[in-house]
């Protein structure tokens, strides 16, 4: 009985860190995005459905094999990025607050038609790349996707960490982001710099769907619980910080299956599965209230 | 212009408005009507969330949920409740429950008020935008009280003026269309007459102070909280006639009557019509109750060629077009409709001061 | 001495205010120009005017050929302009700020240029790491001179360098800038409010007034003149 708690237990851990995965990558493109442009991408989440069904109709209806697919979505991805960054923000960048949420928004909107418009409203199947097998290592049973979801997820943030902390371009966009004024008498390009980021943003969504639609089924709303999700972990971790995106991430999707797993043996039994979207509401609107910084973020100084 | 002739001015525009109102339902068809009473409905929400983010700053993308605490509080008080004892287990008339749930609305408006403060910008979007999106799943979840996914039906209730037969008033029979049009532009009227009468006061000056310069407003005296909290109350109490009245409108309340997608609109329809005065909030109302129909090739959409229709129509065409439209309103008119008609106002009272010469 | 920077006639606008009305000045190469003159002159307007931060109107020519563009063209050009109030990247580190002054260097010899810089600046080598947030205001200072300096530039702009800083630190400062114009023959133009120290270090000067350029002669004569000093320096 214990050891089938435990297996079970595991298991929660090992899926939670896999939709966790997920997270933090939407997180990490939210937190990017914050960080250069200083705007809440509303339309994240529908950017990477977009995407995601750009790498389906590469592989069903063109009859590409996956991995070529999965690269030229990022490419594609990463070339609207800059793309939406150039023509749809930049020109309201430096606009009111509310100017940019409703641009935003209108993103939203307009992309989520767009996805229905084009492939219909019926749930569509992509493949997972690492199939459907299920491992079981010490007794747990740990399915073959949640493992690879985990490794891809953790792979592109390391190579995205080498990418700001080693290379020349990594540096100028995170120059750009800090201070731009001067990053431009330095002779960094600081619009194109933050259109990068944008790009590097779609294609962090981009993978992140591509990792969630095996799981959930490939619809035109399957990013927006996920979007939720992922601002909870970038608020939670520090709207301004990558690692707490990342750690954010991770951290969420390990507790709220802990509080599904616990609600099974009468902890927490009024927790139901709807549960799950207000409970990340919930810690997004605590963090705010107590530490709007959040774990890894610095209070901000307020000038007078 | 001199200041006492804006006024005249505003006051003759105002009275051609409100005459506009009154015949309007003898030109347009009695389903028309129905649109147009929608029109008046989300008024009297933009008039509030105009208030909060027009005059005292702060974004709110949660509206939608206060519109629906006051929807269902009127739905409840219809309806009849066991939970509920004495007087509130149902059968109160419906225009009777609207002050009521202006007031619940308006004091869990109050309530987030406070620990809104510490939010600004931004977080505060995100934090409103939460709770929209939690709106449907708490509901659903505290089913006694608001009979969960099914909601609660009001057609056909005899607390529901006109579901049963047309309603006789002063001596007219008004069909419900009619019924519920002026009854939503009546409340519309007399809510911008208070908001009117709020704004021109201290309390207006004081808001505006705050959106202005927060720290010049504190270092003046003014208090930022009690001023910010009043704001969110107030501009929750509208929101909450306006989801009571949307109840009575649709004689039904259920979760998916007010998504996120309604907060959105909201927002919309206030940055469209253009925060500060009336006649934008106007444009805004109607923006955001017809151009849903209009994306999907109807009235004035259907000015379209043929062909842009066909594809429009199809689904997720709509949406499209009104995602683009926001993000090319947002470009050519970004203080909205009501910011063009300043800017034309400013045009012809500079170019009289300089023929003045 | 070839002249490397020439200033004609002028302008520069934030928006609706006319800053700069009519400035004209030169800077030969290997020298240190200062510009002086009261808050408002348009001492910082005129260095942005020159780093293409600001509109501008008239003409300015870097060896020759018209300036054209903003920062980061300027930047190319050999143009490192350190700002008021230093403009480090405060959430890089100390390393990181210098690399980015070699931005548009498309060369090898990065990574040697910093050991170069840090015989100017010793504590470079030992507190590369660091946040340059957590530097003091004096070190912030010598770093940005160090990141201006990373580019290998053909004309330095320095905007009032002193400002907030303890006078010791702000001498040390202006020193090391002398031993650079000296060593290496850098091209300094400087602007500040403390028209003392900057006549020191300079060779010739220009003093401004509301936009426009009141008064030049080497740096020498201004300072013993004391009917100037009294009333376009302030001491």
């Amino acid at each position: 009985m214990v050891v089938a708690a435990f297996s079970d237990f595991m298991q929660q851990i090992v899926s939670g860190l896999a939709s966790g995965g997920v997270y933090a990558l939407l997180a990490l493109a939210l937190v990017i995005i914050h960080r250069s442009t200083g705007v809440i991408n509303f339309a994240q989440g529908e950017m990477a459905t977009l995407s995601t069904y750009i790498a389906w109709t590469l592989t069903v209806n063109h009859g590409w094999s996956y991995w070529p697919a999965f690269v030229a979505t990022l490419a594609i991805s990463f070339g609207g990025g800059v793309g939406i960054h150039r023509v749809v923000i930049r020109p309201v960048e430096r606009g009111s607050v509310l100017r940019i949420v409703i641009v935003t928004i209108g993103l939203l909107v307009a992309i989520n038609g767009f996805v229905i418009w084009q492939w219909g409203g019926e749930p569509q199947q992509l493949q997972s790349p690492f199939g459907t097998d299920t491992y079981t290592v010490g007794g747990v049973v740990v399915a073959a996707h949640d493992v690879g979801t985990i490794a891809v997820a953790l792979g592109i943030v390391f190579l995205l960490w080498l990418l700001f902390q080693f290379t020349k371009v990594g540096l100028a966009i995170r120059a750009a982001a800090v201070n731009p004024e001067e990053a431009r008498l330095v002779g960094v390009r600081v619009t194109w710099m933050l259109a990068l980021g944008w790009g590097l943003a779609a294609t962090l969504g981009a993978v992140a769907g591509m990792l969630t639609a095996p799981t959930v089924g490939l619809d035109p709303q399957m990013m927006q619980a996920v979007l939720i999700y992922a601002f909870a972990a970038a608020i939670l971790g520090g709207i301004d910080s990558p690692i707490g995106a990342v750690v954010g991430g991770l951290l969420l999707g390990v507790l709220l299956n802990m509080l599904s797993y616990l609600s099974q043996y009468g902890v927490f039994d009024w927790f139901s599965e709807e549960l799950r979207l207000p409970a990340a509401l919930l810690i997004i609107l605590v963090v705010l209230l107590v530490k709007p910084t959040g774990i890894f973020g610095r209070p901000e100084v307020k000038r007078v | 212009m001199t200041p006492r002739q804006t006024r005249i001015i505003g006051f003759v525009a105002f009275a051609a408005f409100v005459v506009v109102i009154a015949v309007l339902p003898s030109f347009i068809s009695d389903f028309k009507a129905r649109d147009y009473s929608y029109v008046g409905i989300y008024l009297i929400a933009l008039l509030g969330l105009n208030i909060l983010t027009g005059y005292t700053g702060q974004i709110s993308l949660g509206h939608g949920a206060f519109m629906a605490i006051g929807g269902y509080t009127t739905a409840i008080l219809m309806a009849g409740n066991e939970e509920f004892g004495g007087p509130l287990t149902g059968g109160m008339k419906d225009v009777w429950t609207l002050p009521i749930a202006g007031l619940v609305a308006g004091l869990f408006g109050l309530a987030f008020g406070i620990p809104a403060l510490r939010l600004s910008g931004l977080y505060l979007a995100l934090a409103t935008f939460a709770i929209a999106v939690a709106m449907p799943s708490t509901v659903k979840r505290f089913e006694e009280f608001t009979g969960g996914g099914s909601g609660i039906q009001l057609f056909g209730t005899p607390e529901l003026t006109g579901s049963i037969a047309n309603v006789k008033i002063f001596g007219w029979s008004l069909t419900p269309n009619d019924w519920m049009y002026y009854l939503a532009w009546s409340i519309a009227l007399v809510a911008f007459a208070v908001a009117w009468l709020i704004l021109r006061g201290r309390t207006g000056r004081a808001f505006r102070a705050v959106r202005d310069s927060e720290t010049a407003a504190v270092s003046s005296g003014v208090s930022l909280a009690r001023y910010k909290t009043l704001a969110f109350g107030i501009s929750a109490a509208y929101a909450g006639v306006a989801g009571g009245l949307f109840g009575i409108a649709s004689a039904f309340v259920n979760p998916d009557a007010f998504p996120v997608a309604l907060s959105i609109y909201l927002l919309v329809g206030i940055v469209v019509g253009g925060l500060g005065g009336l006649s934008g909030l106007v444009f805004g109302a109607i923006f955001i109750t017809f151009l849903p129909l209009w994306a999907q090739g109807q009235d004035l959409g259907s000015l379209l060629p043929n062909r842009i229709i066909e594809e429009t129509q199809k689904p997720g065409g709509p949406a499209i077009v009104y995602g683009v439209v926001l993000i090319l309103l947002m470009f050519v008119i970004p203080n909205g409709v009501g910011g063009l008609f300043r800017r034309i106002g400013q045009l012809i009272s500079s170019r009289r001061y300089s023929r003045s010469k | 001495m070839t002249t490397l920077l020439e200033l004609d006639r002028v302008g520069a606008r934030y928006g609706p205010v006319q800053a700069l009305h009519d400035v004209s000045l030169t800077v030969r190469e290997g020298e240190v120009v200062a510009v002086l003159g009261a808050n408002g002159a348009g001492k910082t307007t005129t260095l942005r005017a020159i780093s293409g931060t600001v509109s501008r109107s008239g003409t300015i020519e870097l060896e020759g050929k018209a300036t054209k563009g903003g920062p980061e063209a300027a930047a190319k050009s050999g143009i490192a302009h350190v700002p008021e109030g230093r403009g480090t990247f405060v959430d890089l580190t100390v390393v990181e700020n210098l690399k980015l002054g070699a931005y548009t260097r498309r060369d090898r010899s990065v990574k040697a240029d910093i050991t170069r810089i840090a015989e100017y600046f010793p504590w470079i080598t030992e507190r590369g790491g660091q946040r340059a947030g957590t530097l003091s205001g004096g070190e912030q200072q010598m770093l940005a001179l160090g990141r201006a300096l990373m580019s290998r530039p053909r004309l330095l702009l320095l905007d009032e360098p002193s400002l907030g800083l303890a006078p010791m630190i702000v001498r040390e400062f202006f020193r090391i800038v002398r031993e650079l114009n000296e060593k290496e023959g850098l091209t300094v133009l400087v602007v500040e409010q403390d028209a003392r120290i900057a006549l020191k270090a300079s060779k010739r000067a220009y003093v401004l007034e509301v936009g426009r350029v009141a008064l030049t002669g080497s740096s020498e004569e201004l300072r013993s003149d004391e009917s100037i000093r009294k009333s376009y320096l302030g001491y």
